[in-house]
């Protein structure tokens, strides 16, 4: 079968992929620079297609709650915004994270904090990766690169959200969410039916049989030795979470003397830096996270001997730099470059950090 | 081959949708491309532009701070993207709207009157086909076949009666562009 091409928006390849993966429902409410899932599955009318719910919900908080009750009849449902709408879904989140239910949330990230701005940052890595809402409990975060992966990232996210009863959020920017590029589509997937997610999904409120007790979906367990092995089991979760579920991307790294460690929009701006340094003879490569939780730990530590220095580059005032020097620990220099504040850094200022920060520091 | 282009003009003049032909017609012939715009509180009458690259490989950065060629559209995005031709590199305008000429000689400059023309063929909506037009006659980098599929795939069916006619204004936008 012949490739399907389109030139679509990032945001645009989300709203597309989550119809063709055979996606029950999405619940949000718009934001800039996000808007685009919510008017694209608007103007498909996925209902008429593969009969997915589109709903836009009266608030983010209410989007949330949304997709809280919609994971825990076990279907596949997402919900999107940016930062600031992200922040109004923390309690969602923590609550469906605690009760251990499937769901995708995409944030496309803009500059904070506060209302901030609209235009592209990576400063909610800390929300991300590290908890985000109230308790012990981490997402699965993915970090695309370019509109192939907002694309491909939403059946990969799903996939991961069931096989973990986790929720997963793919972190993106204002960059890769509003830019058009080449992206190849995929066949479109049939919906579960209530038998199969019935069968798939044991835990889930889809109707009490006789043969089974009943199913409850909670956060809550006022029994504090009970909440304590709940906590002790999302531990485990998240420990094979971070043995089994790492990706990242190596680029020119073989013979690399100096690595810029970066992600989503930041990669691709540093791959044209790389390009630069590497004209001018400097020997650098990139470490491109994809799971921005788990973190590549592991990676790091292996490249550490090999190399003069590390430079994270992101947008943000140092988030991710913190992981990458706990990943380093203290052997090689790690420093960080980064424009905020919904600034782009162009490839000429990444080449000069390196240059100032790690080759000539 | 890697071609990097801004576009860049008044909102309402065509500019993303430009830019988004010229995206199809490199997906036509099998390249990579990125398209990437300025997004914020815009509206018709302020200004707008895009990136473009096309190239043969993996693109890396959608957004530049030098390109191979520049379309620039209005006064304010010739102070803005002039000085970021890169040495050697084009810059196309329309004197309509320009006050102060480009005066970089290190760059390839060349103009078109595609304001006046775009009245000639009775429809100033085919203004930005104009620009194309000229821009591709500079730089034949996409197959006038694959510009053709390029703007099928960008308007709506609805419109695509306008076809011959954004053709001819291509055509026109050719063989009117003059080296300055």
């Amino acid at each position: 079968m012949e490739k399907e091409l389109r030139l679509m928006k990032g945001n645009e390849a989300v709203a597309e992929a989550a119809i063709r993966s055979g996606a029950d429902a999405y619940f949000g409410y718009p934001i800039t620079p996000q808007s685009e899932v919510l008017e694209h599955l608007m103007l498909e009318k996925p209902h008429e297609r593969t009969g997915m719910v589109v709903l836009q919900a009266e608030s983010e908080v209410s989007a949330i709650n949304m997709v809280y009750g919609a994971a825990g009849c076990g279907r596949m449902v997402m919900t999107s915004s940016s930062s600031p709408g992200i922040s109004l879904k923390q309690e969602g989140i923590s609550y469906i994270a605690g009760a251990e239910l499937p769901c995708l949330i995409l944030n496309v990230v803009r500059g904070g904090p506060g209302l901030g701005t609209i235009q592209p940052a990576q400063s909610d890595y800390f929300q991300s990766t590290k908890g985000g809402g109230h308790g012990d409990y981490r997402l699965i975060v993915l970090a695309p690169a370019s509109v192939q992966e907002m694309y491909d990232f939403v059946e990969l996210g799903f996939n991961l959200a069931f096989k973990y009863r986790n929720p997963v959020m793919i972190q993106s920017d204002g960059i890769i969410g509003q830019m058009m590029e080449k992206l190849e589509i995929g066949p479109q997937k049939q919906r579960r039916s209530a038998e199969e997610i019935a069968k798939q999904c044991p835990w889930a409120t889809v109707g009490k049989p006789e043969n089974r007790e009943r199913n409850i979906i909670t956060s809550l367990d006022l029994v504090s030795a009970r909440q304590e092995q709940h906590n002790h089991k999302l531990q485990a979760k998240y420990k094979e979470i971070q043995e089994k579920e790492v990706r990242y991307e190596l680029i020119n790294c073989d013979d690399a003397e100096y690595i810029i460690v970066s992600y989503g929009s930041s990669a691709r701006l540093s791959m044209k830096a790389m390009d630069i340094l590497r004209a001018k003879g400097v020997k650098v490569g990139i470490l491109r996270l994809i799971t921005l939780f788990p973190y590549p730990t592991k990676i790091i530590q292996e490249l550490t001997p090999k190399v003069k220095g590390f430079l994270a580059v992101e947008m943000s005032c140092g988030q991710m730099v913190e992981d990458l020097r706990l990943a380093v620990e203290f052997k090689k220099p790690v420093e960080h470059f980064g424009r905020v504040g919904g600034m782009v850094p162009s490839p000429e200022e990444i080449v000069e950090a390196l240059e100032q920060k790690i080759i000539g520091g | 081959m890697t071609e990097e282009i801004i576009i860049a003009g008044f909102g309402g003049q065509g500019v993303l949708s430009m830019g988004k032909i010229l995206g199809y017609s490199g997906i036509s012939q099998g390249q990579e491309v990125s398209w990437m715009p300025s997004y914020g509180p815009e509206m018709r009458g302020g200004t707008s532009n895009v990136t473009v690259i096309i190239s043969d490989e993996r693109i890396s950065s959608p957004i530049l701070a030098n390109f191979d060629t520049a379309i620039i559209l209005n006064q304010q995005s010739m102070d803005k993207f002039e000085s970021s031709v890169k040495p050697g590199g084009t810059l196309l305008y329309d004197p309509n709207g320009i006050s102060i000429p480009p005066k970089r000689k290190d760059i390839n400059i060349y103009k078109i009157e595609a304001t006046n023309l775009a009245t000639e063929l009775g429809n100033t909506k085919v203004f930005n086909m104009l620009m194309l037009g000229a821009y591709l006659k500079i730089k034949p980098i996409v197959k006038m076949e694959n510009v053709i599929a390029g703007l099928k795939k960008s308007i709506p069916e609805r419109n695509h009666h306008l076809l011959p006619l954004n053709q001819k204004a291509i055509d026109k936008g050719m063989e009117s562009v003059q080296k300055v």
